[in-house]
């Protein structure tokens, strides 16, 4: 990240943590407006936080490792999460996860060279009548089969050239 | 911490969820109607302050419940499940420790489905735990090894690994952490988030790949750690532990060609005896001195020595600072903060950076000995300083860290060249087959033995202040301190509360004697402080060190102080990371009645009084206290580290 890019991040970490009144209640929203600009909190930015709600960079480090959708690392601009439970595991799941590595040319718990696409499992998405369930970043997407996995993918790559700044999704 | 008043509720001071949900504030006033809750424990009957936890009630009927989570000196967790009794009426088995009792209710504590869940989350914790007892150094003292003793653990229910998960992480001076013995009570985290106010550790991550980190997961010598050791005094495992040079020692020791020579601090003399089966509170220095020349030390000295020419320095040095800013109205950095702390130092070079020149520029009085030693003592006694070992005896943790300091060179050799821990000499002295409470008496060596009674308490919160106090008051005012303080008893800065203040107004002026006149400027007499009031403070414990920062920083009442004494240990030294395990408030407080008691029987209890004072000054450091060898030797300088790490 640029120097300049830091500065501008910290400026609008003080400014939400000022709405929330430096209350540490305020740590959520301002973990996931970080993740959602540059798709993971870095050390860097954790110390920001911690600085302007006045707590400690370990502090928010165990909240960022606690919730699995704030990450450390840098996530593709689209997460896809596939539900392993077990209503969409017995509806499928397993020939669509097979589907989207192939499709994708990467594992789950990896990220696509060109940064677009993360792979993971999720649990339980509330779609159990509908499985197997899949979420994109906000998108759920349900009764996917192994043939809708590629007009998924495209759809999104379609939509979200390189050209596109981050920051921005779907 | 910004809006301490509008978030009553959930509070913006940490607090684990057990805590602030569950937690009711006990009734003060036992008269008041529904002030009393009858509860039965184990067909006892007793009546407790409504909101008493079910584990202090028992402790009132001397009914013993297991716990491993629970410290005294901590906020409640309730993590470890040890402390689960049965609560008639509740479906499931309630944490004691955190369970608030509220409305009359039978306890159970040991039924048969208490026993086999305790059983059971013990077995669950060894099956993590990797490490065994006989090459641990909490063998004997594990509070793991004793439950598991208590509840009859003689198979692994569910397995026990073997393999280490972790690497030990070796890279603080101080501190050596082995994760692979951690049982995840986060006695550590309450203890270095609450009480400490540091912050370097936490959990992170979740469920069973939960584990206590630093933050980055950076190496401890690398973060914002100040070494005070306080996780080591109250982790329940060995899974913490000061970093043992004995191995060193004994081969220095061993050495014909080297002079080692230990140094002894005020605090380990009251503490020690608790590794031998004393009660808290034994003084056995007289003893000690024995098993330290029985180990194979070649002299055995006094850190109340140096602990004395600190308060001559320290002491100078806040005369100097007062005449700048009041007669030459030049701009001086107020309040002197003391610097005999490690552990405070570091944390002010981390938190509080901005400060640093209110630091005082005096060494401990570890680092003062380490440089006298290699320098006055080497040339008297005639020994080459490169063959002299300066070994401290020291009840703190971070003393190790602070004798490794880059800049603490100026004899031209390692000043101090290991600092050992209270508990790795019982060690030491254990190893050499001595049986220390019952050891003859000696006396320490000369010349560096004599001290004053005003060293002696350096090892109390309030302890620097008092001694500085006895000797600044009587240089100001020319009028015998006893006059102004009976029996020479500075009460307001003694005691264990967080944070002490006092007032003194200066009665009278005295005259500048020869020895300050060179350091004050040939000034005559002390009459620019004559009426003047002189503000000081005591802090114990970086949290409330920290509180006393935050007013300062806010214009308050402490930054008009001219003087304030923090320690970063909560009861001064004697609660020191580097004291025998375990501790709370009755253990620091029988220590510190040993100190006082001890001070009493002192032949002065002044610094200034201290012949071999004068004499180091006459013979050695002749241009005066904060004169130019002084300087050179006993004063230092800090570093601006800030708490940015990454």
């Amino acid at each position: 990240m640029l120097a300049s890019e830091r500065e501008q991040l910290k400026a609008e970490i003080n400014k939400m943590a000022k709405k929330f009144d430096y209350h540490r209640s305020g740590l959520i929203p301002v973990l996931q407006y970080v993740q959602n600009i540059s798709r993971h909190i870095s050390p860097e930015s954790m110390q920001d936080i911690a600085e302007a709600f006045k707590i400690h960079p370990v502090e928010v480090q165990g909240v960022v490792s606690f919730y699995s959708f704030l990450s450390i690392e840098r996530k593709g601009k689209f997460v896809v999460r596939l539900c392993r439970t077990i209503s969409c595991d017995m509806a499928g799941k397993e020939a669509v996860a097979n589907q989207l590595e192939n499709e994708l040319g990467i594992e789950f718990g990896e990220t696509t060279d060109d940064g677009m696409f993360t792979l993971e499992f999720t649990n339980c998405l509330g779609m159990c009548d509908m499985g197997p369930a899949m979420l994109v970043n906000d998108d759920i997407h349900t009764r996917v089969t192994p043939e809708k996995v590629a007009d998924i993918i495209d759809s999104y790559r379609n939509r979200f050239g390189a050209h596109v700044t981050h920051g921005e999704h779907a | 911490m910004p809006n301490k008043d509008k978030s009553t509720k959930f509070g913006s001071d940490r607090a684990p969820a057990s805590s602030v949900v569950a937690s009711v504030e006990v009734a003060k006033n036992e008269k008041d109607l529904g002030a009393m809750v009858a509860v039965s424990i184990d067909g006892n009957e007793i009546k407790v302050p409504f909101g008493t936890t079910i584990l202090d009630a028992a402790k009132k009927l001397n009914i013993k419940i297991p716990t491993l989570c629970h410290h005294e000196d901590l906020k409640v967790a309730g993590v470890c499940r040890v402390c689960v009794v049965e609560v008639e009426g509740q479906r499931t088995l309630q944490a004691a420790c955190a369970y608030p009792i509220t409305s009359p209710m039978t306890i159970k504590t040991y039924s048969s489905k208490v026993r086999k869940a305790r059983r059971h989350n013990l077995d669950l914790m060894l099956k993590h735990h990797v490490g065994e007892c006989y090459s641990c150094f909490r063998n004997n003292n594990c509070e793991l090894q004793s439950l598991a003793k208590e509840y009859g653990v003689d198979f692994y229910r569910f397995g026990h690994d073997t393999e280490p998960h972790h690497e030990i992480d070796r890279s603080s001076y101080s501190v050596v952490r082995d994760m692979n013995k951690c049982i995840q009570c986060r006695r550590c985290v309450r203890t270095c988030i609450d009480l400490q106010e540091v912050g370097v550790l936490e959990a992170v991550n979740r469920g069973p790949d939960l584990d206590i980190a630093t933050f980055a997961d950076m190496p401890l010598g690398e973060v914002v750690c100040i070494n005070c050791g306080q996780c080591i005094n109250r982790c329940p495992t060995g899974a913490l532990r000061a970093n043992d040079p004995s191995d060193e020692i004994w081969a220095a020791i061993e050495d014909p060609s080297k002079h080692v020579v230990i140094q002894t601090a005020p605090s380990p003399r009251a503490a020690i005896g608790e590794c031998f089966g004393l009660p808290a509170g034994t003084s056995v220095t007289r003893e000690l001195n024995t098993a330290m020349r029985r180990c194979g030390f070649d002299k055995v000295f006094d850190t109340n020595f140096t602990a004395d020419l600190t308060i001559m320095e320290e002491a100078t040095e806040l005369l100097i600072r007062l005449k700048k800013a009041l007669v030459d109205k030049e701009q001086v950095a107020f309040p002197q903060f003391t610097s005999c702390s490690p552990g405070w130092v570091k944390y002010l070079e981390h938190f509080y950076p901005e400060y640093i020149d209110c630091l005082s520029s005096c060494k401990s009085p570890q680092q003062m000995f380490g440089s006298i030693i290699k320098t006055w003592y080497a040339e008297t006694a005639g020994i080459h300083p490169k063959d002299i070992v300066t070994v401290a005896l020291m009840p703190c943790s971070a003393k190790k860290f602070e004798c490794n300091r880059p800049e603490m060179q100026d004899s031209g050799y390692k000043d101090v060249d290991y600092g050992l821990t209270s508990r790795e000499l019982a060690q030491m002295i254990q190893e050499a087959g001595l049986d220390l409470p019952n050891l003859p008496h000696s006396d320490f060596d000369d010349p560096i033995g004599e001290a004053t009674g005003a060293g002696l308490i350096f090892g109390a919160t309030g302890g620097v202040m008092e001694a500085a106090l006895r000797t600044a008051v009587e240089i100001v005012t020319g009028v015998k301190t006893e006059k102004i303080f009976e029996n020479l008893d500075i009460i307001p800065v003694r005691g264990f509360e967080g944070v002490k203040y006092m007032e003194i107004k200066v009665p009278a002026a005295g005259p500048v004697p020869p020895i300050l006149s060179k350091a004050l400027g040939g000034l005559k007499d002390f009459s620019f402080l004559k009426g003047a009031t002189l503000k000081v403070a005591v802090a114990h414990g970086t949290a409330n060190a920290k509180k006393i920062m935050e007013d300062i920083k806010a214009g308050g009442k402490f930054s008009e102080c001219h003087f304030i004494e923090f320690m970063a240990c909560p009861g001064g030294c004697l609660g020191g990371g580097g004291q025998p395990i375990p501790t709370s408030p009755e253990i620091r407080e029988a220590r510190t009645r040993a100190i006082y008691a001890e001070e009493k029987t002192l032949y002065s209890r002044k610094s200034h009084e201290n012949p071999t004072i004068d004499r180091i000054y006459k013979e050695f450091l002749n241009d005066g206290p904060c004169g130019h060898k002084s300087h050179k030797l006993l004063h230092t300088h800090y570093i601006k580290r800030g708490n940015k790490i990454v």
